[in-house]
């Protein structure tokens, strides 16, 4: 997802017997649904757990503002221009209501995104896919916005009181992300052969890269297993994962397109579809940073930070100056 | 313009003047978005962006009802070629550094805001009424860009040099704002356009106590750039046409 | 990013909406001054029409209660209950009270 992966730090899941007199009520107050906020106490690992996985998020929020940044200039229609400055825009708002929540919990985003301009911090491996055509605009909105939805519901329940009121925020802006998308690729559908193969062709490019952001199978992780006892984590990347593909199928089915899965099949049993397995090579090199866009991505944040030193240096000298002569005036 | 203009054909020319300069500001701040110096200020900038496109569309859509046959809104962005673009040379010199972009939008937000002004009193009243609608974004528009100057101007010594910089550079493109273009001419006595010779004064004047307060110098007489007008542009618009138009050019008749 | 500059500090902000009640939290953003806090806070928080009046405060500004003192401050007035109106259960066939 978003965050994927997000170490917990911890090698076990313990038990209630196994905890500290803090830890164990700690954890009751979470089994309860009572959210902890920033002041209350909380384990270290519970903090810096979160920190990393909201910060995590929030660079891949940012980073996300790339790849469709791309077709900002070259959108087809004045509307569709409109629609996706509107939706890019609201990626960075999102990303600040996520930085925000982090620092809540004591991290300064400066010292976040230095994490992330140096590759120490990750971001979702999505993004790291070019966009190559007009129709992986609409590819996004419709599977990666769709995925992210799923996944980011849940988290609005969260523990975490800044993190869940941010998602709240985030999912309410972000019903009509998904809409966008769908209505591109609906449109191109609808229009001439070449916009069916163009669609197609972004469905085939977009779909693995898709399943593969709920992150790698469950097995045994011990960091699942941790987040989902912190509640910070609500559903597995399996759940989550499945739930995507048994409504996306049908999204696609609806529009003409088909999925690149030939092992895809709906399971009258199980009551899901049963799908191929992804290349998880390509995802642990893409998450490594060998991915096709990796360095670009990187490249241009870094770009805007450093070409933006100066700018933001300007600011901060020039209310510097101008409380200075508040208060001579004043005196 | 090989014709003479005659009313509906100033006109029409008229409000491509005002769309095309919004829009093309509006296509050079897009590509912004996402490489802000500031989360924050990339959104601030990036909602200017959208008024700009927005504001184009109410003014493109209106000359494409008088052009008649199919035009719309977006057969005149896509499908006219450089020299049938009447923006200003200003609006479509690049990016550059932030402060280049910070002047150019200070330039036009409060020309724009002053033509805006006058043009709520148009006697055409669907003009007086795009005027009267987006002047409320304008306002804010020349407000940000002014704060942004007074910062960069009076910050650092980097960033007094850099937008002192941008302001000698960008200085030759606004003679074009305050000088008539024919169609404009056309439309004056009958109260459709604005006289914008009569904006200088108080566009400079606005200018003035703003460089000041930013510790800047406005450049003094020198030869002006011109032509945005009658479609003779810079050598920056055509790349600024090419990217945009390139899926209406690539796949002809399409919907999207 | 030069090492001595000072970061642009952070601000919460709270926006009053349209619907006439007090001003409600709504999140926080980093600017240099109060008055670019302000028109942040309109560019990041009022994009769809939420409010009307916006009101910044440098977060350091904000004295917060301890959770640690939330017993003292809060268990005492639970034990108040006749603070409520529905302590005072009313006769049949009073009403408008």
């Amino acid at each position: 997802m978003y965050a994927q992966n997000v170490d917990t730090g911890v090698k076990k899941v313990r038990g209630a017997d196994e905890m500290s007199a803090d830890e164990a009520a700690f954890q009751a107050r979470i089994d309860e649904g009572i959210k902890i906020e920033p002041k209350d106490e909380m384990p270290a690992a519970y903090r810096k757990t979160l920190i990393r996985q909201i910060s995590q998020h929030a660079h891949s929020e940012i980073v996300g503002q790339l790849p469709e940044g791309n077709w900002l200039t070259r959108a087809p229609t004045l509307e569709r221009k409109l629609i996706l400055l509107a939706k890019v825009q609201d990626e960075a708002g999102h990303g600040l209501y996520l930085y925000s929540a982090a620092e809540t919990l004591g991290a300064s985003r400066d010292d976040m995104q230095a994490d992330l301009l140096s590759g120490k911090a990750k971001y979702s491996s999505i993004f790291n896919y070019p966009t190559l055509t007009w129709a992986d605009i609409g590819a996004i909105g419709w599977l990666v916005d769709g995925a992210a939805i799923i996944n980011q519901i849940p988290i609005c329940r969260c523990s975490y009181g800044p993190y869940a009121r941010a998602m709240v925020r985030v999912c309410k802006e972000e019903s009509f992300h998904q809409r966008q998308g769908f209505d591109i690729m609906h449109t191109l559908c609808n229009g001439t052969e070449e916009q069916k193969a163009m669609a197609q062709d972004a469905l085939n490019r977009w779909w693995w890269p898709s399943v593969m952001m709920h992150g790698p199978r469950d097995g045994d992780s011990v960091n699942t297993a941790q987040s989902m006892q912190w509640k910070i984590k609500l559903f597995t990347n399996d759940a989550l994962r499945q739930k995507f593909i048994d409504q996306t199928v049908p999204q696609a089915d609806f529009l003409g397109l088909t999925i690149p899965d030939p092992e895809l099949e709906w399971n009258e049993e199980t009551g899901h579809y049963d799908f191929g397995e992804p290349d998880w090579d390509e995802f642990w090199n893409v998450l490594k940073g060998y991915g096709p866009c990796n360095q670009e991505r990187l490249q241009a944040r870094i770009d805007a930070e450093e070409g933006g030193a100066w700018v933001r240096e300007a600011a901060e000298a020039y209310a510097e100056k101008q409380a200075a002569r508040k208060a001579a005036a004043a005196a | 313009m090989t014709e003479a203009p005659n009313m509906d054909n100033a006109r029409y020319e008229y409000l491509l003047q005002l769309g095309d300069s919004d829009l093309i500001l509006g296509q050079r701040l897009a590509a912004l978005c996402g490489h802000g110096p500031a989360l924050e200020e990339d959104i601030a900038m990036t909602n200017v962006a959208l008024d700009l496109i927005g504001q184009a569309r109410f003014w493109l859509s209106y000359a494409a009802e008088l052009k008649g046959e199919d035009a719309d809104e977006d057969t005149l962005a896509f499908l006219r070629d450089a020299p049938a673009y009447r923006n200003l040379l200003l609006v479509e010199q690049p990016n550059g550094d932030y402060g280049q972009t910070i002047v150019r939008q200070c330039f036009y937000d409060v020309w724009h805001f002053f033509v805006l002004q006058a043009l709520m009193q148009s006697t055409d009243t669907r003009i007086a009424d795009i005027a009267a609608k987006s002047i409320k974004e304008v306002q804010y528009h020349v407000e940000r860009s002014g704060d942004w100057v007074v910062r960069l101007g009076d910050g650092t010594e980097e960033s007094h040099r850099r937008t002192q910089a941008a302001v000698d550079k960008l200085w030759r493109f606004t003679g074009e704002m305050f000088r008539s273009s024919e169609a404009e001419q056309a439309l004056i006595e009958s109260g459709v356009a604005v006289d914008v010779a009569t904006l200088y004064e108080p566009w400079h004047a606005h200018m003035q106590a703003l460089f000041e307060e930013a510790t800047l110098t406005l450049p003094g007489d020198q030869p002006m750039q011109t032509g945005g007008k009658a479609g003779e542009h810079t050598e920056h618009l055509g790349y600024v046409l090419a990217e945009m138009q390139h899926l209406q050019r690539a796949y002809p008749g399409a919907r999207w | 990013m030069s090492e001595n500059s000072k970061k642009w500090p952070l601000w919460e902000i709270f926006i009053r909406s349209q619907h006439g009640l007090s001003h409600k939290h709504v999140g926080s953003l980093h600017a240099p001054d109060a008055e670019m806090a302000i028109k942040n806070a309109r560019d990041v928080y009022t994009r769809r029409n939420e409010g009307v009046s916006i009101w910044v405060l440098p977060a350091e500004q904000i004295t917060a209660s301890s959770p640690g003192d939330r017993e003292p401050l809060y268990e005492p007035a639970r034990s108040k209950i006749y603070r409520h109106p529905t302590f005072f259960p009313m006769p049949e066939g009073v009403d408008h009270i």
